[in-house]
């Protein structure tokens, strides 16, 4: 930025655009909540509340990977091919029990990452292909594995964890918070979070700085494919069904969203957990919001692309030309 | 800015257009096989998958018939691919493709009921529209390109669902209006969607490689700041590959809903990525600056290949050809970039 810019600018606009472009998501947010507070029926309930948060789980656990991935200015678009790999493996070892059916799963999607990792990080394909190849191959996968089909699960244990409550919070709810607390803590307390933003910021000085560069960004895979397969699990449980045909569907594009609208830059260096969780959220309720009053799903999806473009418009880099 | 940066990616738009890497000193005969395979790895997969093809299936598969199929199938994904390819090499990427598709097939129809000019018209205007905000906030306002077009790729779904009635209303094109013709005429044994694919990718061709607008558009993917330091009208350039793009994924719309005589709001999901996938098989970097047509249109045609053989199997699911597709992309994507060198740290 050069000084004609700097200067041009009055410092009361740019301190107001640099607020709100940090924290346009909690604004957006809350003015969402009081419109709903104000309008909508029924907003302010228990169970209103339990369900937007039920409903929004498999997308925040999936963007709370993204958010890491989008830190070192990579992308995964395999998530939701992964959620579906894990959805389709459940059912073929539940019969072992579901503390062994789970770890397949969740091994599954660490196998995903790992390939991801390995082609970014080795053999120096662009993030954006290299997870491509697996969004494709990965669905393909899971509905071989499935047979295509849809399979009902009689599991007690899966059932327990995606429809019981502790304390009145869904066990769902409460595991999607464990691992936000769990990657929050990861990204500003030690120094492999600091290592994921150094990579996102400036690659060829992480290396010259002697970080693990192609180590750290391995895990970064692995950690997005792991939490993917999270969700598919979590998903499935909920549901007591496996359908490798629609799990996980097209959510890389929300993660993507909430993760974007939530403060993290898609040119990475920055990785915000508190406004990922708050995108999510926010996306959740718009569309929440428009069916509660009768608007169609095709105006919410318009409304919501709007939102986008506005909260990025507002995130924008400050550089004129 | 720093001058020394600029003076190095003006360097690197010099040297980044040579794929074999003159920079190198010993860049010698095995730097040029190695170049030549890059580009031309798409073509040999496309012929061994042909010849393996003719040889298991024999004629059920090496037929002028089968081929008409393969042809038709593949045109309307060709027609967006060559479109994605002048984003791509732009340094963009374009991920509202698919809808538009979905969008333009339901104006289509909805059109048609005022006659065919509209039923073409209506579409290529919301589409070329669509495509003119993408490419204002990517150029003008400095946004990602990934996020506008996903937002695009919302709206635009969202306004298919919008104008068919949340998909409860099919319009239909009634038969014989001259617009069906587009669709399911055929001139010379060839299909006019193919012939039209043929026409866009004839004109590309000559657009990208011969014209200093095409030429542009390599310098803006080499290196936007290069380009801008050069003169280009950096911005109205990007501003018309994202149209033509947007216009180009249109007009596949108004061919699909022609030659099925009705406008469906859920085509071309996931269709976006399908021709990205075509675009980087055909060895156009996806970091932009260098790229093919030809390759993509091999890419597009290995794509279909690949299903046409799955589907001659028979027993074999129709799941195994994602799995096929996407693993073929890994490799050839694997393959390029070992030899094209372009490693990042």
């Amino acid at each position: 930025m050069d000084e004609a810019t700097l200067t041009r600018t009055l410092p009361a606009q740019r301190d107001l655009r640099g607020w709100l472009g940090d924290r346009g998501v909690y604004l957006a947010l809350a003015l969402l909540v009081a419109f709903n507070l104000a309008f909508t029926a029924n907003f302010a309930t228990v169970g209103n509340l339990r369900l937007q948060l039920i409903q929004v789980v498999p997308v925040a656990i999936v963007a709370l990977g993204m958010a890491l991935v989008i830190g070192t200015e990579g992308i995964d678009l395999s998530v939701g091919a992964t959620m579906a790999i894990a959805a389709a493996l459940l059912p073929l070892y539940l019969g072992y029990g579901p503390w062994v059916a789970i770890p397949v799963a969740l091994a599954a999607g660490g196998v995903v990452g790992l390939v991801n990792g390995g082609l970014v990080a080795f053999v120096g394909v662009q993030p954006i292909v290299a997870t491509l190849g697996l969004l494709v191959a990965g669905r393909g996968i899971a509905l071989v594995i499935a047979q295509g089909r849809l399979t009902e699960l009689f599991d007690p244990t899966l059932a327990a964890i995606g429809t019981d409550r502790v304390a009145g919070i869904p066990i769902t709810v409460l595991i999607a918070g464990a691992v936000a607390g769990l990657v929050g803590l990861v990204v500003r307390r030690t120094t492999f979070g600091r290592r994921v933003v150094a990579i996102g910021g400036n690659r060829g000085a992480s290396v010259l700085a002697g970080l693990p560069v192609r180590r750290t960004l391995v895990v970064v895979y692995v950690v997005s494919g792991l939490l993917a397969a999270l969700a598919g699990i979590l998903d499935t449980a909920r549901l007591s069904a496996a359908d490798p045909s629609f799990v996980g569907l097209l959510i890389e594009l929300s993660a993507i969203t909430a993760v974007v609208v939530g403060g993290t830059p898609l040119s990475g260096g920055r990785v915000r957990i508190l406004g990922t969780l708050a995108g999510a959220l926010l996306m959740q309720l718009i569309s929440a919001t428009l069916i509660k009053h009768d608007l169609p799903d095709s105006t919410a999806r318009m409304i919501a692309a709007a939102i986008i473009i506005a909260a990025v418009y507002l995130q924008r880099p400050r550089v004129a030309t | 800015m720093s001058a020394d940066r600029l003076v190095g990616e003006a360097k690197a738009v010099a040297t980044g257009t040579a794929d074999s890497g003159g920079t190198e000193p010993r860049a010698g005969r095995r730097e040029q096989v190695a170049g030549l395979l890059q580009r031309g790895a798409v073509f040999l997969v496309l012929a061994v998958a042909i010849v393996a093809g003719a040889v298991a299936f024999g004629s059920s598969f090496a037929s002028v018939e089968n081929f008409r199929n393969i042809a038709i199938s593949s045109s309307f994904l060709a027609l967006i691919a060559i479109g994605m390819t002048f984003v791509i090499i732009g340094g963009g990427i374009d991920l509202s493709v698919g809808s538009l598709l979905a969008l333009a097939g339901v104006l289509a129809a909805y059109g048609s009921r005022q006659g065919s000019l509209a039923a073409v018209a209506l579409p290529l205007a919301v589409c070329g529209a669509i495509g003119l905000v993408n490419g204002l906030l990517i150029a003008r306002a400095r946004m990602a390109p990934f996020i506008v077009t996903l937002a695009a790729l919302l709206f635009a779904r969202g306004a298919a669902f919008a104008v068919s009635d949340e998909g409860n209303t099919t319009y239909l094109i009634k038969p014989g209006m001259a617009v069906t013709e587009l669709g399911q005429g055929t001139v010379g044994g060839l299909g006019v969607p193919v012939l039209f694919a043929l026409a866009a990718f004839l004109i590309g061709l000559v657009v990208l490689n011969r014209t200093s607008f095409g030429q542009a558009v390599f310098a803006i993917g080499g290196s936007e700041d290069a380009a801008q330091l050069m003169g280009l009208p950096v911005a109205r350039i990007k501003i018309l590959v994202y149209v033509a793009s947007a216009m180009l994924a249109g007009f596949a719309g108004v061919l699909v809903a022609a030659r099925s005589s009705s406008g469906l709001p859920t085509l071309g999901a996931g269709l976006e990525l399908e021709a990205i996938a075509a675009v980087v098989i055909g060895g156009t970097l996806l970091s932009g600056g260098a790229g093919s047509l030809t390759g993509t249109l091999a890419g597009v045609l290995l794509l279909g290949v690949i299903q046409n053989l799955i589907n001659q199997v028979g027993t074999l699911s129709s799941y195994y050809q994602q799995v096929v597709s996407g693993a073929f992309l890994i490799v050839v994507v694997v393959v390029q970039t070992y030899l094209s060198r372009r490693r990042r740290l």
